[in-house]
């Protein structure tokens, strides 16, 4: 929740410029920041970097990605912290089995959206939504919602790696014990196929009973990734889950989001554009609470539509 | 335009030095204070020497005339009669049973409303509930004695057929509410402590409040919340006001909470009070009781403090 007050913050201090904008948000502030971009570049302009794709990796096709089914579908979604709106009319569908990057600088927004889809922002005392977000069609916000039943299906992984201090096996049987498995033999084979899915078997299978805070960084943040697989999701949200890592824990979690979206979808935030274009199939820029652009990843790194969206990637502001 | 600025050290006049005639380090000011805040802290250490040394030599004292095997076993404790016997269990017996019913009763209330206070409560509630609880720990112990004598005895007498006015339970009962501020306190603390990161992880697998407290927060903070408790106990043993006044003055080698029992801390308010010859064998008990409590009470603050050092290492 660290990351959170911090974006909050943010966003509080970027209250003033937004308040320019009355009737079409979007349009004001960007010309607010191409200008602010324009600026700051005054010098030498920097060498555009070419996104690296990684082709033993192929992204899902823009003909796939077309075709697959909305998962989740978000139209005209609003957020309020009290009284700073820090989402603007979000419109967004985020197709099956692929992976979509949120992508943008501190404060934009796009950690708030991530919590929106399995309703972690109920946690917070002054927060309120406006729009609508159906999962399979049907609505996050309605009346007889049970967010324990969501949160089983729409799992997430947290920045800081957050396991239990308990052993690697009670944190894998959280899940499935809260939803009331009772046998160990049972929690047991969801450990390992949980585990071995998270490609951290072979490095623990010998002390599933020793404390998970015994751990490396990156272990422990696979370890999350394992819990949350042990609920049976199918969707998980990643907020930055390698920021704290190493670079080969970094990769290795890539490898294992490259490998998981055969059978979830995923939605992962995360600062490194590299990252994104190396792991997404779709991106979405966010910048001050709107969604500036959203398509097939290759799209945006290579042909963006919007100069905005241009200034970001190739390292101009952010 | 002068490029030097015009203010700082002139150009001309004497030579600027950081070195003092008198070395620095012993400005007098300064060397008075050290030595007054050194004193302040000498006397609360010399003060504990003190304290420690007493206990021992008039123990060692009354240890040269009764068996330290006898003072810890003999089963019977009338060292003010004849023939005398010092077996101190009667009243380490006495001490446990108050303190045991003191723990049974503050353990749940104090837990649960720890565990209210951190989880559940809104900040409206805890704004109330907490001075309310910091009153409780500001009332005078010989207020809950009386009290105890007054009010609480005569109820358990009429509930439970006491025999006596002065049974452990009524004792139990106060020394109960007397510790519940501080494990409300201190569990308090510990239980607000967990990572927020830990709540989240939980809720996001699909917890509820009840699974997030019970299987997630309780057990993170369970090593602080077995401290709070084992200081708890530490006050309850070394109680002596309420006990005294309330559980009355009769060396019991009972289980039995309506009969009448003498603490140990009673027992020493007894014969400091009463016509002992100082010097006496009946005098040294007291020393030799006092120790006892001493050792009792600061093993479970020992344990205390090496529970919570390793809860605090557990989340660094």
């Amino acid at each position: 929740m660290v990351t959170h007050g911090a974006e909050r913050s943010i966003s509080l201090a970027d209250t003033p410029p937004r308040r320019v904008a009355t009737t079409d948000p979007r349009q004001t502030r960007m010309t607010e920041t191409t200008a602010a971009s324009r600026t700051e570049t005054a010098g030498p302009l920097r060498s555009i970097r070419p996104p690296a794709f990684d082709s033993a990796r192929p992204a899902r096709s823009a003909d796939e990605l077309a075709g697959a089914a909305a998962k989740i579908a978000v139209s005209d979604l609003n957020f309020f912290y009290g009284a700073n709106q820090a989402l603007h009319d979000i419109k967004l569908a985020i197709p099956e089995r692929c992976v979509t990057a949120f992508i943008g600088p501190s404060g934009c927004g796009k950690s708030t959206f991530l919590r929106c889809l399995n309703r972690m922002n109920d946690m917070i005392d002054d927060a309120r939504v406006e729009g609508e977000i159906l999962l399979d069609g049907e609505s996050l916000r309605g009346p007889r919602v049970d967010v324990v039943e969501l949160r089983k299906r729409v799992g997430m992984v947290f920045q800081k790696s957050n396991p239990f201090p308990k052993s690697i096996f009670e944190n894998i049987a959280y899940g499935p014990r809260v939803a009331g498995e009772r046998n160990k033999a049972r929690l047991y084979e969801i450990a390992e196929r949980c585990l071995q899915h998270a490609a951290l078997w072979d490095e623990v299978k010998d002390r599933l009973e020793d404390s998970a805070l015994a751990l490396s960084g990156g272990q422990q943040q696979r370890l999350c990734i394992a819990r949350a697989l042990a609920t049976d999701p199918e969707v998980l949200l990643m907020d930055e889950p390698a920021s704290a890592l190493d670079p080969a824990s970094t990769a290795r979690i890539e490898d294992l989001i490259f490998e998981l979206k055969d059978k979830y979808t995923i939605v992962i935030v995360t600062h490194n554009m590299q990252q994104a274009a190396r792991v997404s199939d779709q991106t979405a820029f966010f910048f001050q609470g709107v969604l500036v652009e959203a398509g097939a990843t290759n799209e945006i790194f290579t042909n963006p539509a919007k100069k905005q969206t241009e200034d970001y990637i190739t390292g101009r502001f952010g | 335009m002068s490029v030097l600025p015009t203010t700082g050290v002139p150009t001309t006049g004497p030579q600027r030095s950081i070195t003092t005639p008198h070395s620095a380090g012993n400005r007098l000011g300064e060397r008075i204070i050290r030595r007054l805040l050194r004193t302040c802290a000498i006397v609360s250490v010399l003060t504990t020497i003190g304290i420690v040394a007493v206990l021992l030599s008039e123990s060692l004292k009354f240890f040269g005339e009764v068996s330290v095997f006898e003072f810890l076993t003999g089963a019977q404790w009338t060292p003010l009669f004849s023939p005398p016997h010092f077996g101190v269990l009667p009243l380490v017996c006495g001490t446990m049973l108050v303190t045991g019913g003191a723990i049974l009763i503050a353990g749940p209330i104090g837990l649960g409303t720890a565990i209210y206070l951190s989880e559940y409560a809104p900040p409206v509630v805890r704004e109330i509930i907490k001075p309310v609880l910091e009153v409780l720990a500001g009332i005078p112990s010989v207020v809950y004695g009386v009290v105890a004598v007054t009010t609480v005895s005569p109820i358990v007498q009429r509930l439970f057929g006491s025999e006596s006015i002065f049974n452990a339970l009524s004792a139990s009962i106060v020394v109960g509410f007397m510790i519940l501020p501080m494990i409300v306190s201190l569990s308090e603390d510990v239980l607000r402590s967990v990572p927020r990161d830990l709540r989240s992880a939980a809720y996001a697998l699909g917890a509820t409040k009840l699974d997030v407290t019970t299987r997630v927060v309780v057990p993170a903070a369970l090593s602080g919340i077995v401290a709070a408790v084992l200081l708890a106990i530490s006050r309850a043993i070394g109680e002596t006001m309420a006990v005294t006044l309330a559980a009355g003055a009769t060396p019991n080698l009972t289980l039995n909470p309506l009969e009448s029992v003498q603490t140990m801390t009673a027992y020493i308010v007894q014969v400091s009070k009463g016509d002992t010859p100082t010097g006496s064998i009946e005098y040294r008990t007291i020393f030799a009781v006092g120790l006892t409590l001493f050792c009792i009470t600061m093993s479970l603050n020992i344990i205390a403090q090496w529970v919570l050092k390793r809860m605090r290492e557990q989340y660094e």
